[in-house]
């Protein structure tokens, strides 16, 4: 089992940091351990019963016990909240470690939300130096990063509506991202079976029934929109390698904001993504973060649960690096976009692990 | 102390394991009555006989009450998270061979491979609003391979017999199920994805890590393996 400090302990240090939230104007929020598990299920697909745990309730149906308050701080707000709005939590989440029992399945987090429409900047920087400010004591090393830029950098290929979408459907899975974006760029040959469907009737020699709810006109209609694919010419090779410079930044924040500019300059799609990102780093330099520090990783984020689509940041423990990371955070409109069915707030917050955080030593 | 080696308790996959057992020279045997669950092993010396239903062999290696099991690859695989570290694969004994494949209409002749289920999912849920239904009991199973294939948009529902007439009562779209001819599958009008089954199944003797290896029972094991002519 995994090694654990006095709960007590965890409490105590819990406690402290909503204390130190809500001195920065956050209410504070309960949210229930046991969540719909539909609402979960269907903004972040079946991988999650694998991550949460999923039970039954006879009245509620599936349900799971909360692997975050991301949604329903969210949900809460969008119910009820008066904007602009500051929360904060403090409770367990639970997360199934089926391929490391060494991790935590159960831990506290404490969380510190910002819904507001005025400044997205202005309230990312106030995040990033609200976690920073409480975590310098304990020696971590921070990193940055920014899905916008690469959301507006694939939005700006040149290429059909179809082809942009597939790849920002899987932006958050690298490894299925890089097949795609090779075989739309011509690199990789189409997959198996899809040359036979080029010309003629796919239909000829089918000897089976149409069954089930996929109608033959949406086979139909697949057809004709692989037809089309087949005859688009490739990604120009010039934006493919664009792309890969930007995903591949790795550097300090204030010199990648000069990268990010020359990249602009052949890459005009990037251009307002890059205006944010350096509003952003200012905001940040005034509310007195050291940037010239502060790393940025191109492809930071893509990899979490989470569905961040804009500024993203995480905290480790430099001389631990088999403890996952002590915070983590970032902008999730578009969740609060899923989330509100039709309505959306901007919304940038992030979460702290005090036990971690005790762990990783060099407290005040 | 002695060993105890878990066998499926009825059907061709005792049969089976018996005769596979008596080929090298150990007889396996249930005793008493014949709904009554009790074996004996003779033609070595300590090793006793645990009958026991084969989706439970899994679990009873896993928390060690029994040394050794016999049951299939697929069931260890599902059923155990991280089930290298709980078990070891002993013998691959070359029957109840099954694949763990996922089948979808023959009518969706626009699907060939996993990247087409990925794209037809994302449009069928655009559609109709939910996301595509893959039958299967093998939850773990399959999650896994659509996730490491790079495939979204889909949710597993449970089946757990007569999966491959899910689609065409359309409690599902697609299946995930064992076969071993592809006849049910071919019955049913479905056709299986290309690029080989999600698992190839087969009997096989797995060893526990959890259970008590104590002197004498490390002794038997080596002798049993001997015997057996397995390697170790």
């Amino acid at each position: 089992m995994p090694e654990t400090l006095p709960k007590a302990a965890v409490r105590a240090e819990a406690a402290r940091l909503l204390a130190v939230f809500e001195g920065h104007g956050a209410r504070t929020v309960e949210t229930p351990v046991l969540q719909p598990a539909e609402t979960l299920l269907d903004l972040y697909g079946e991988d999650i019963r694998a991550r949460a745990y999923v039970t039954s309730d006879p009245m509620m149906g599936e349900a799971m016990l909360r692997p975050d308050f991301t949604v329903p701080v969210v949900q809460a707000h969008m119910a009820e909240g008066a904007e602009p709005a500051r929360y904060t939590y403090a409770g367990e989440v639970f997360r199934k470690q089926e391929d490391d029992p060494e991790r935590a399945p159960e831990y506290m987090q404490v969380g510190y939300e910002v819904f507001d429409r005025t400044d997205p900047a202005a309230s990312d920087a106030e995040v990033f130096a609200i976690f920073s400010d409480i975590l310098a004591p304990h020696g971590l090393r921070a990193a940055t990063g920014d899905l916008g830029l690469l959301l507006a950098a694939v939005r700006g290929l040149t290429t059909t509506e179809r082809r942009r979408n597939a790849l920002l459907r899987h932006l958050w899975r690298p490894r299925r991202f890089r097949t795609l974006l090779d075989r739309f760029a011509g690199r990789a040959p189409n997959p198996e079976g899809r040359n036979a469907l080029a010309d003629g009737d796919p239909f000829a020699g089918l000897d089976a029934p149409d069954i089930g709810l996929r109608a033959r006109a949406e086979v139909e209609d697949r057809i004709a929109a692989l037809r089309e694919d087949m005859a688009t010419p490739p990604i120009p090779e010039g934006e493919v390698a664009l792309l890969n410079d930007l995903m591949s930044l790795r550097e300090t924040l204030t010199n990648v904001a000069e990268n990010l500019r020359d990249l602009a300059v052949d890459m005009p799609s990037i251009g307002a993504a890059v205006d944010r990102f350096c509003a952003r780093t200012d905001a940040l330099a005034a509310r007195g973060v050291d940037i010239e520090n502060l790393d940025f990783e191109g492809s930071f984020g893509r990899t979490t649960l989470e569905y961040y689509d804009g500024f993203v940041f995480g905290f480790y423990a430099a001389a631990r690096p088999d403890l996952p990371p002590v915070a983590t955070g970032g902008r999730y409109d578009a969740l609060t976009r899923q989330l509100g069915r039709g309505r959306e707030i901007p919304a940038v917050g992030g979460v702290i692990r005090p036990e971690l955080l005790l762990a990783a030593g060099g407290g005040a | 102390m002695t060993i105890k080696l878990g066998v499926p308790s009825k059907g061709r996959l005792m049969e089976k394991t018996f005769d596979w057992f008596a080929e090298r020279g150990i007889t396996l045997s249930r005793t008493g009555s014949d709904r009554e669950y009790a074996g004996a092993v003779t033609g070595i010396d300590g090793v006793e006989l645990v009958l026991l239903s084969a989706g439970e062999i899994p679990r009873e290696l896993a928390t060690g009450r029994i040394h050794l099991g016999v049951t299939g690859s697929d069931l260890v695989r599902e059923k155990l998270g991280m089930w290298e570290e709980k078990v070891r694969e002993l013998a691959q004994m070359g029957f109840g061979h099954a694949d763990l494949v996922i089948a979808v209409p023959r009518a969706w002749v626009d699907v060939t491979t996993l990247d087409d289920l990925d794209a037809v999912a994302a449009a069928f849920r655009r559609h109709h609003g939910f996301r595509l239904r893959i039958a299967t009991k093998y939850h773990r199973l399959i999650r896994d391979y659509l996730r490491d294939n790079g495939v979204a948009d889909y949710q597993l529902v449970d089946s757990q017999g007569a999966t491959e007439g899910t689609v065409k009562n359309e409690t599902a779209e697609a299946i995930a199920d064992i076969t071993s001819t592809g006849e049910t599958l071919r019955a049913n009008h479905l056709k299986v994805l290309s690029g080989g089954p999600v698992h190839r199944s087969q009997a096989t003797l797995f060893k526990s890590r959890q259970a008590p290896w104590d002197k004498a029972e490390r002794e038997t094991l080596t002798a049993l393996i001997a015997r057996l002519d397995i390697g170790d």
